[in-house]
C-alpha cells in the first residue's frame, strides 16, 4: 500500500513528506510505548502512535520506520517535526482514534508486524 | 592490529536531560550508515545504543558511551555515574521496571530496555555498583559470527 493510499484513508493531513507520497509500505505496527516499537517494530514498517514528542520520531528513525501517522487528531511537537524533516521521514495525522486507524488499514489489506513473525 | 584499522569515539550523555534524549546513538546509527555498515547490523547497533542512552538519561546522573569499530566488530561501551542496579537477574527480566510517570510518558520504561539490548547484540555484558554506576559492554560481530 502506498503512503498516499493510507492517507486518503485515513484521511489524514501530511505535516511533512508530500514528496514521498508513492512509497510503498508492507508492514504497520501500533503503540504508544517506544520501547515496544524498539522491540518488536521491523525495519520499513508504518508506525501508528498517539505519543507526539521528539522521541516518536527519533526512536522511528533508529528502527528503520518508513512513516508515522498520529492518531486522534493529534500533531507532533516542533522539535520531533524538524527531526522528521532531518531524516526525511514522513508524518501525518489523522482524526481517527487507534482502533479505527488500524482497523481500516488492516481490513483494506495492510498486515501488522506480528504477522511476519508467524 | 594497528589504530589506522580503528575508529573510537565517545558521546557524553547527561542524566534526566529528555529533550536530547537519543542524540547521541542518532549520530552513531549516521556514522555505521556512513561508513557501509550492513543495514540490518546498522539496526541493531543502533537500537542498543539507544535503548543504553536512555538508561542513562532515566536513572543516572550522567555517562559515556563509546563507539569502537573495528574490521571484525563493533563495541559499544557504556559507563555511567549514578545508583546502578541492586539486582541484575531482575533487571534483565523483561517486564521489569522502576520507570517514573515522567519516564512512561516519554513512551520509555517499560522494562524492554536491557532485554532488548541483549537480543540486539552478538555480545554482551553487564556489571553493575549500586550507588556508583553500571558498566554496559555491547559486541556486534561484523563477520560470520554475527546475527542476521
Amino acid at each position: 500500500m502506498t503512503l498516499r493510499e493510507i492517507k486518503e484513508l485515513l484521511q489524514a493531513e501530511i505535516i511533512y513528506g508530500e514528496n514521498q507520497l508513492e512509497e510503498e509500505i508492507e508492514l504497520a505496527g501500533a503503540s504508544d510505548l517506544m520501547s515496544d516499537v524498539l522491540a518488536f517494530g521491523q525495519p520499513g514498517i508504518l508506525l501508528l502512535t498517539g505519543l507526539t514528542n521528539a522521541q516518536s520520531v527519533r526512536t522511528a528513525n533508529i528502527s528503520d520506520v518508513k512513516a508515522i501517522v498520529y492518531v486522534r487528531g493529534k500533531k507532533p511537537d516542533k522539535e520531533a517535526i524538524e527531526i522528521a524533516k532531518e531524516k526525511k521521514i514522513p508524518i501525518f495525522s489523522t482524526k481517527f482514534m487507534m482502533y479505527k486507524a488500524c482497523g481500516l488499514l488492516y481490513s483494506h489489506g495492510l498486515s501488522g508486524v506480528s504477522e511476519l513473525n508467524k | 592490529m594497528g589504530n589506522e584499522n580503528k575508529l573510537s569515539k565517545n558521546f557524553e550523555i547527561e542524566g534526566r536531560d529528555f529533550s536530547k534524549a537519543g542524540t547521541a546513538s542518532t549520530k552513531i546509527k549516521e556514522i555505521l550508515k556512513e561508513i557501509g555498515i550492513d543495514s540490518s547490523v546498522v539496526r541493531r547497533a543502533a537500537i542498543a545504543a539507544y535503548e543504553a542512552e536512555m538508561n542513562v538519561v532515566m536513572y543516572a546522573n550522567k555517562g559515556k558511551l563509546t563507539l569502537i569499530i573495528t574490521p571484525e566488530q563493533i563495541h559499544l561501551k557504556l559507563e555511567d555515574k549514578g545508583q546502578g542496579i541492586k539486582d541484575i537477574k531482575l533487571a534483565m527480566q523483561e517486564g521489569f521496571s522502576t520507570a517514573t510517570d515522567e519516564m512512561r510518558e516519554m513512551g520509555f520504561g517499560a522494562g524492554m530496555g536491557l532485554p532488548n539490548i541483549k537480543r540486539n547484540s552478538d555480545k554482551f555484558e553487564i556489571s553493575s555498583t549500586p550507588g556508583q554506576g553500571t558498566s554496559l559492554n555491547i559486541i556486534f560481530y561484523l563477520n560470520h559470527k554475527g546475527k542476521k
